[in-house]
């Protein structure tokens, strides 16, 4: 038996009890089955900040690629850019299933209605930087979207499941760039232990806040949009992440960091909520240089994308 | 569900060792299990010279196309534009890498670390004059129709090189010729069908298309007389004489700017070769210190 459609001449209160009865039967929503309007609206919001992300979190690193130190990296480099790149394309593509539009959603990006990951607003200092965040900010992507393989919506799960696998790739390429510098030159390890002092703390803020602070979590939750709270995700962060940074050589920069024999769990200190918000609301290091520059990609080439449209309207 | 567990077994798994992350650790040699006995007759440094110029067109054409990279005008455009850059990229690391093989490394050789292999020692330790790219590559980008422009004349001259250096007497630059046939029919392909759009849809990108190109035109001039290197290996039957490929590439090129409703600017006369003799214009150091510059400050590291 498949589900109703928009097109059905049932009412709503029936339309939304077989909703709520396929997401409690863990099965898949599909686009043309009826879902409530806070259900649609809240994936595009989620679908489209992540695909901002990705699109955004192309240039940190794209910053590198035209000074990679040897070619292999170059490669492996600009082969990574790319996929984030496709990865922006699958979930644009996801929420244009719930009608969105890609162009719109990129001009609410550059009107900065939308948002995406506050983390691609730190800057990239050294090469270093290139391997902390394929090993921690890559980490931290994974263990957010890993559960986003079993979202209640059909094309989300589907796209997670391919972005998965490739950031899981991208995030050994990062911890092998990691464990080759701390084989070499006392600089290089020196730069990867800054790049760790630099990233971590935000690669933590991530998760988002904390849950008695996440307004969004308990219905994401209940619609099966969403898996696992903040807190709970950033812990198995953090437990990941320990014994990867004693194996790499490095030390994370929190001196209340402890194993909890109990718990099993690692222990960490606070984190500086102040300047997660202040970084969300625009204010950090690079906030105004990604958004001019996916801007600047928009207006400079717009009359490429008005070319390509005016030919193929020629065409027979 | 399975999914689920399966990446954060893996994940969990990698704690155990080295081995789980580590696969790619190391350079591998691009050339590890070929034959690169260089053929009778050949000069090893004439072979050598030759890999220089094809690899260096290469890695500067992939550096100019990796600008583009964040900046381009729509998402498959970033996609497309990083694919065709990725080829050259390989391209230039078996070319250099086959330079190195045949001992043309010069001073960049003691000026890199032990650690640094051939093809990097090429690529990051090399001066401007050693540096033996055509001015075509060298050029800016421009805007969008220019690059287009300049990647159409690139590939199509490219392509109809390698599609002779096929039959190569030197079986490592016959067989980088085979494989980079099918990358560059594609890239020719790409820049061509950009160019019909840009040339046949509005009327800006028509007066943009015909500006790309009148600019790349002159850059064609040194394209098709052969440096002695290249006499000689001709003679040999290693290299091709790139004034046999003047025909096809002024046919595709013609051909392509008809369809695209464009002007064909004159067709330059030949010049005596530039580029290939290591002599370039203010661009090159630019592109090259921002291509070198953290691998020179750090010689004795590993990447």
């Amino acid at each position: 038996m498949s589900a109703p459609t928009r097109d059905s001449l049932l009412d709503d209160a029936t339309l939304e009890a077989y909703f709520d009865a396929t997401i409690a039967a863990g099965h898949r929503i599909e686009p043309r089955d009826w879902m409530p309007e806070g259900y649609r609206n809240g994936l595009i919001r989620q679908i489209a900040q992540h695909a901002h992300s990705e699109i955004i979190g192309m240039q940190p690193e794209g910053d590198w690629l035209l000074a990679a130190p040897s070619l292999r990296r170059k490669a492996i480099l600009l082969a990574k850019v790319q996929d984030e790149a496709g990865h922006g394309m699958y979930l644009y593509s996801a929420a244009e299933t719930l009608a969105a539009d890609r162009a719109d959603l990129t001009d609410k990006l550059i009107e900065r209605r939308q948002k995406y990951s506050s983390i691609f607003n730190y800057p990239t200092l050294t090469y270093a930087d290139v391997g902390v965040i394929g090993w921690l900010v890559d980490g931290a992507a994974i263990c957010n979207q890993v559960p986003l393989c079993r979202s209640s919506y059909g094309p989300y799960a589907r796209a997670m499941i391919r972005v998965c696998k490739e950031e899981s790739f991208h995030q050994r390429q990062g911890y092998e760039l990691l464990m080759t510098m701390m084989g070499g030159t006392p600089e290089q390890r020196a730069m990867v232990q800054d790049a760790v002092d630099r990233w971590w703390w935000p690669s933590l803020m991530m998760f988002g806040p904390p849950d008695d602070d996440s307004p969004n979590t308990a219905q994401s939750m209940k619609w099966g949009v969403k898996r696992h709270t903040n807190d709970e995700l950033r812990q198995r962060f953090v437990d990941m992440s320990v014994p990867q940074a004693e194996f790499l050589g490095v030390t994370l920069p929190d001196p209340e960091l402890t194993l909890d024999p109990e718990s099993g769990h690692y222990r960490f200190g606070a984190i500086d909520w102040a300047e997660f918000k202040r970084v969300i609301a625009g204010e950090g290091p690079c906030n105004d240089e990604r958004i001019a520059r996916r801007r600047a990609a928009r207006d400079d080439n717009a009359w490429v994308t008005e070319a390509a449209t005016a030919y193929a309207e020629k065409q027979p | 569900m399975a999914h689920e567990e399966t990446v954060y077994d893996a994940l969990d798994q990698a704690h155990g060792g080295e081995g789980h992350w580590a696969f790619g650790t190391g350079f591998d040699d691009p050339l590890a299990g070929v034959d690169t006995t260089v053929p009778d007759g050949v000069d090893p440094a004439d072979l050598g010279a030759y890999c220089l110029m094809l690899g260096d067109d290469a890695l500067v054409l992939a550096q100019r196309l990796t600008q583009w990279v964040t900046n381009a005008p729509e998402l498959e455009e970033e996609v497309a534009l990083a694919n065709i850059a990725l080829d050259l990229l390989g391209q230039a690391r078996l070319l250099l890498a086959r330079a190195g093989s045949v001992g043309v490394l010069g001073r960049s050789r003691t000026l890199a670390g032990d650690t640094i292999p051939d093809e990097d020692a090429l690529a990051y330790f090399r001066d401007v004059d050693e540096f033996r790219s055509t001015a075509l590559v060298v050029a800016p980008n421009g805007d969008f129709a220019q690059t287009i422009a300049r990647l159409l004349v690139a590939a199509t001259w490219r392509l109809a090189l390698f599609a002779r250096l096929r039959a190569s007497r030197d079986p490592v630059l016959a067989a980088i010729a085979a494989k980079g046939v099918n990358e560059l029919a594609y890239h020719r392909d790409h820049a061509g069908r950009w160019l019909l759009r840009l040339g046949d849809g509005t009327a800006e990108s028509h007066q943009r298309a015909q500006a790309g190109v009148d600019a790349v035109w002159p850059l064609l001039a040194d394209l098709f007389t052969a440096t002695e290197v290249e006499a000689r290996l001709t003679a040999a039957g290693v290299a091709v004489d790139p004034a046999s490929v003047r025909d096809e590439v002024r046919s595709v090129l013609d051909e392509v700017l008809t369809r695209a409703t464009l002007r064909l600017p004159a067709w330059p006369a030949d010049a005596a070769p530039g580029g290939r003799l290591g002599r370039h214009g203010p661009e090159l150091p630019a592109l090259l210190e921002e291509l070198q510059g953290l691998a020179r400050t750090h010689p004795q590291a590993t990447w």
